[in-house]
């Protein structure tokens, strides 16, 4: 266990020197090694070390950021200069990035310390972590279990207490779906609050950075430093950055809509009773109301979600072409074979089954009946969601269908895999922001997740329901 | 061309826009750098880098727009082409699909024939260059990526020409405008203009359209209307063979002066476009649009007509002056020091034009400011110096650049209009040549001629001619 509840209680000891940082990530260091089983890190920053001397000396001088002394793990699809940056694929095994993404550099200007990069699914293509170049993920809390994906190694790192913090991407459900199967927290923000450039693309108007956490607190605190307007990400928003944290005690009435589309067919009998029970214990509390809502286009959501996400990777995965860096097939003299031998030893199964699907849905002929028809489902969704939002503060469900299954169960059946993510893929469609929170355990001792989703830019209410949920739950 | 058939041509133009920075990210255009020496992780198309839209592109599209009658959308997207090729680092071209920025222009040209032809512009969109690939050094291709992301518009136009004079003069009508904004430099051989024409043909009275050929690889004005009369003839020999035209990409080559079909693997592509969800729809609203217009300089057309109607000068002159921006500049320049706007147009077309032609010198570079060129004018009209000196000293001031009244002073070449000095010289050359007076007496007038030759002569050139013609005439008939 660790020695502190939160990066605040942590920062406070490291100031009257209960708590040494050099000792601190050592130890981190340490677990990594010894969990090396769990597979949870691609690559271990020894340079933490220094870089914890450094931060220390700043506490002692009172010149530190806000995160001054977090120890932070990043998934593998976010460039940090001349670190590796693979992606958890054969075809970037080599590559290091020559810049840091704009998110890691807040990180870092704040003082975190960057204790590695974490194991996920190839091109954060995936719902188990099993699609990986480096090997599977093992869920710390079973592992003939997977953690969840893509960022399954970001979860685990957090989960087994191997970093205080880390950085996950959510396109479809990467964060919060992983969250839920390894107990913690998991933070999908509002497309356009954090900036994107840094992060490799695999659907660019889905894809997301967020935190995993062992608590609220450092989600809150870690978002404040994400957000923000990027000059480098046109599709960052110039919108104002609430302080997360001194909202979260916020005691407002909490209205929160129960969508029933979302409790119905494929939903685990027992995660549904459990989420039930949880409901039925909050109603009790008069500042919390639940209202049932609809939101009919959510059928549809998986579908909508595979065609855009697919068509929009299969152009973004193009770069890797093994013309300029990464892994090239040398054997060939042709170009075509050359691309065509690169590509195919160098993506995995399941990264090249989506890059056909996304070059089918975009082909001439077939365009408008998959791609066009898809853009107006997704309309649709946002549309229920603004409309929803007319009628609650915030939407709660369950973040998965079922909790954490075994490893290999669904690995060869794609479409029950891509079912893991039911519940999670309408809110990167409608771009608003999610949350999955710890709320008990199955009859396996599994955890389940609970999701709360809110209206874009609504982070802060998010937030605060979370942490006012959790805390009656666990009361 | 065989008198049955007409040609239907259309042109696609690629313009490479002069702003400093390319269209996605910081790095610098410059062309002649080391090879990728202007690159960074956004055009090279690292993972995670997004582009950032130069709005200076988005200016200068929109400008193109306006100058060739275009409607400017308030709302554009960009798109991904998709394809593979090594000089394109992302796999896809960012370029603009549905919603280009201008659409629906026109030009109007005038062909030798006196026929003005009204030429539809479809469109005008903006988007990034590829990069270049060297096939030529050893078996290995070598590629540049400094061009990668240099800012393009192209534009298209609609099949409405009916010869390659047509395709001509549109093609240099675009490049005219293109140079008078400001924003290309109109360089077909450095490939910062290129053009690609579609070709086809049909019976005269045919109103559907034949099959086409896309004819590409011309690098310059002349090629673009060589090639396309070569593909217009090639194509009436197949059919009057009893042949059938394929659709193809066909390459010109420049020293052989033909046609050949480019490998067919290479054009059978599906671009797969889509919008590009990386950068946020340009909206052009209403105060921007006026800001962009108010940048909008005098176009050669309106130019030209003002030349004609405010320095009354003849169209021919007017035409030729306001071929180029600068030229037109340089001459307003010059109008500002003398009044005399003919002899400034006959000055700039005759000495000044037959210098840059020889030197191979654009006017922008030209050592002789229009400043000098104007005080030369007026020290002719004011009768300082004679139009024989002016041309004489010409060469000397265009390598020093130096105020013309200066030179004329140290010179001593100050035009004699002093009557009885020139009355002195006159009586001279009449005692000593006094056949010739006898001449002009019997009635041989042009006999005069000699005698002025003989008085500038004797003058070195200093007299001013208009008196010693008069003098001259007086003296003549007193030695009756």
């Amino acid at each position: 266990m660790l020695q502190y509840k939160n990066h605040l209680e942590k920062l406070a000891k490291l100031k009257v020197k209960e708590i040494s940082l050099i000792e601190n990530v050592q130890t981190f260091l340490d677990k990594i090694e010894l969990n090396k089983d769990l597979n949870a890190f691609n690559f271990v920053f020894e340079d933490a070390l220094e870089q914890a001397k450094i931060v220390e000396e700043k506490i002692f001088n009172g010149t530190y950021g806000k995160l001054a002394g977090m120890v932070i793990a990043i998934k593998d699809v976010l460039a940090i200069k001349d670190k590796p940056l693979t992606c958890s694929s054969k075809i970037l095994e080599n590559f290091n990035s020559v810049y840091t993404a704009t998110a890691i550099q807040k990180l870092i200007d704040e003082d975190a310390i960057i204790i590695g990069k974490t194991n996920c699914d190839e091109f954060a293509m995936g719902s188990s972590n099993e699609n990986s170049a480096f090997g599977k993920v093992l869920n710390p809390i079973d592992k003939t279990r997977v953690p969840g994906g893509s960022s399954g190694g970001s979860a685990v790192a957090v989960a087994a207490n191997l970093c205080d913090v880390s950085l996950g991407t959510d396109t479809g459900g990467s964060i919060r779906q992983p969250a839920s199967f390894c107990g913690i927290f998991g933070l999908k923000p509002t497309y356009g609050r954090v900036s994107r450039y840094g992060l490799t693309a695999f659907a660019s108007s889905f894809d997301t950075i967020g935190p995993f956490a062992n608590n609220v607190e450092d989600i809150a605190l870690i978002l404040s430093v994400l957000s923000g307007k990027d000059e480098f990400d046109s599709t960052s928003k110039e919108i104002d950055i609430p302080n997360f944290l001194e909202l979260l005690n916020e005691k407002n009435k909490i209205k929160i809509g129960i969508p029933q589309e979302f409790f119905g067919e494929g939903l685990n009998e027992e995660i549904k009773n459990i989420i039930q029970k949880k409901i039925d214990f909050l109603s009790q509390n008069e500042k919390i109301e639940f209202v049932d809502i609809h939101l009919p286009h959510n059928q549809y959501s998986i579908a909508t979600y595979y065609i855009l996400t697919t068509a929009e990777a299969s152009a973004n995965l193009q770069r890797y072409d093994g013309v300029r860096y990464g892994v090239r097939d040398k054997n060939q003299n042709e170009l075509d074979e050359m691309y065509t031998q690169t590509r195919s030893n160098g993506f995995g199964k399941e990264v090249k089954r989506r890059i056909m699907l996304g070059t089918y849905v975009l082909s001439s002929g077939y365009y408008d009946a998959y791609y066009t028809k898809a853009q107006k489902v997704r309309r649709l969704i946002q549309e229920d969601f603004q409309n929803a939002f007319k009628k609650v503060d915030v939407i709660l469900t369950p973040t998965s269908p079922f909790t954490a299954f075994k490893i290999g169960e669904k690995l060869s059946n794609p479409l029950e895999m891509y079912l893991s993510d039911i519940y999670t893929t309408s809110a990167n469609l409608a771009g608003i922001p999610g949350i999955s929170i710890p709320v008990g355990n199955d009859s396996n001792g599994l955890p389940i997740g609970l999701q709360l989703l809110a209206n874009q830019f609504n982070e802060a209410l998010l937030l605060q329901t979370a942490k006012k949920l959790i805390h009656k739950i666990n009361e | 061309m065989n008198s049955k058939y007409e040609a239907v041509i259309g042109l696609e133009v690629h313009a490479q826009l002069s702003t400093k920075s390319k269209i996605f990210c910081g790095c610098s255009t410059k062309f002649g750098s080391n090879p990728n020496s202007n690159v960074c992780p956004i055009c090279l198309g690292h993972p995670g880098v997004l582009p950032v839209l130069n709005k200076k592109v988005v200016e200068y599209a929109a400008l193109m727009g306006f100058a060739t009658n275009c409607k400017i959308r308030e709302r554009s997207i960009f798109a991904r082409k998709n394809y593979f090729y090594p000089d394109s680092p992302k796999g896809w071209q960012t370029s603009q699909f549905d919603e280009p920025i201008c659409e629906n222009g026109f030009l109007d040209v005038t062909t030798s024939d006196g026929v003005e032809h009204h030429l539809n512009i479809t469109r005008i969109h903006m988007e990034e260059d590829a990069g270049k690939s060297i096939h030529d050094k050893g078996s290995e291709t070598l590629v540049d990526l400094n061009r990668t992301g240099v800012p393009l518009i192209e534009i298209v136009s609609e099949p409405d020409m009916r010869s390659a004079e047509e395709a001509y003069l549109y093609l240099t009508k675009l490049k005219q405008i293109l140079t008078y904004l400001n924003i290309c430099d109109g360089n077909m051989e450095e490939g910062s203009l290129r053009c690609d024409a579609n070709v086809s043909i049909r019976l005269k009275n045919e109103t559907s359209l034949g099959t086409k050929t896309e004819v590409k690889n011309m690098n310059s004005f002349k090629n673009v209307e060589k090639a396309i009369n070569v593909e217009i003839a090639r194509q009436i020999e197949i059919v009057e063979d009893g042949g059938r035209i394929i659709q193809q990409t066909l390459l010109w080559d420049a020293d052989l002066e033909d046609v050949f079909p480019m490998r067919s693997k290479e054009e059978s592509h599906d671009y797969r476009y889509f919008p590009e969800p990386d950068l946020m729809p340009i909206v052009i609203n209403e105060n921007w649009r006026n800001e962009i217009a108010e940048n909008l300089p005098e176009l050669p057309e309106v130019r030209k007509n003002r030349f004609i109607s405010e320095f009354k000068l003849p169209e021919y002159d007017a035409e030729i002056l306001t071929s180029n921006r600068p030229l037109a500049d340089y001459y307003e320049k010059v109008i500002t020091v003398t009044r005399d706007y003919k002899s400034a147009s006959n000055w700039i077309m005759g000495e000044v034009l037959k210098v840059l032609k020889e030197d191979k010198i654009e006017i922008t570079d030209f050592p002789l400011s229009a400043e000098n060129l104007g005080k030369l004018i007026e020290l002719i009209n004011n009768n300082t110096i004679s139009g024989q000196i002016a041309k004489d000293i010409f060469p000397e001031i265009l390598k020093t650049n130096e105020d013309p009244s200066k030179i004329v002073r140290e010179k001593n070449l100050v035009q004699i209009t002093d009557t009885s000095k020139l009355e002195g010289i006159i009586s001279t050359i009449i005692s000593s040549n006094q056949a010739q007076v006898q001449q002009y007496l019997s009635g041989k007038d042009s006999v005069i001629g000699f005698f002025v030759g003989q008085v500038m002569k004797a003058s070195q050139g200093k007299a001013n001619p208009k008196v010693v013609n008069e003098l001259l005439k007086k003296k003549l008939i007193e030695q009756k």
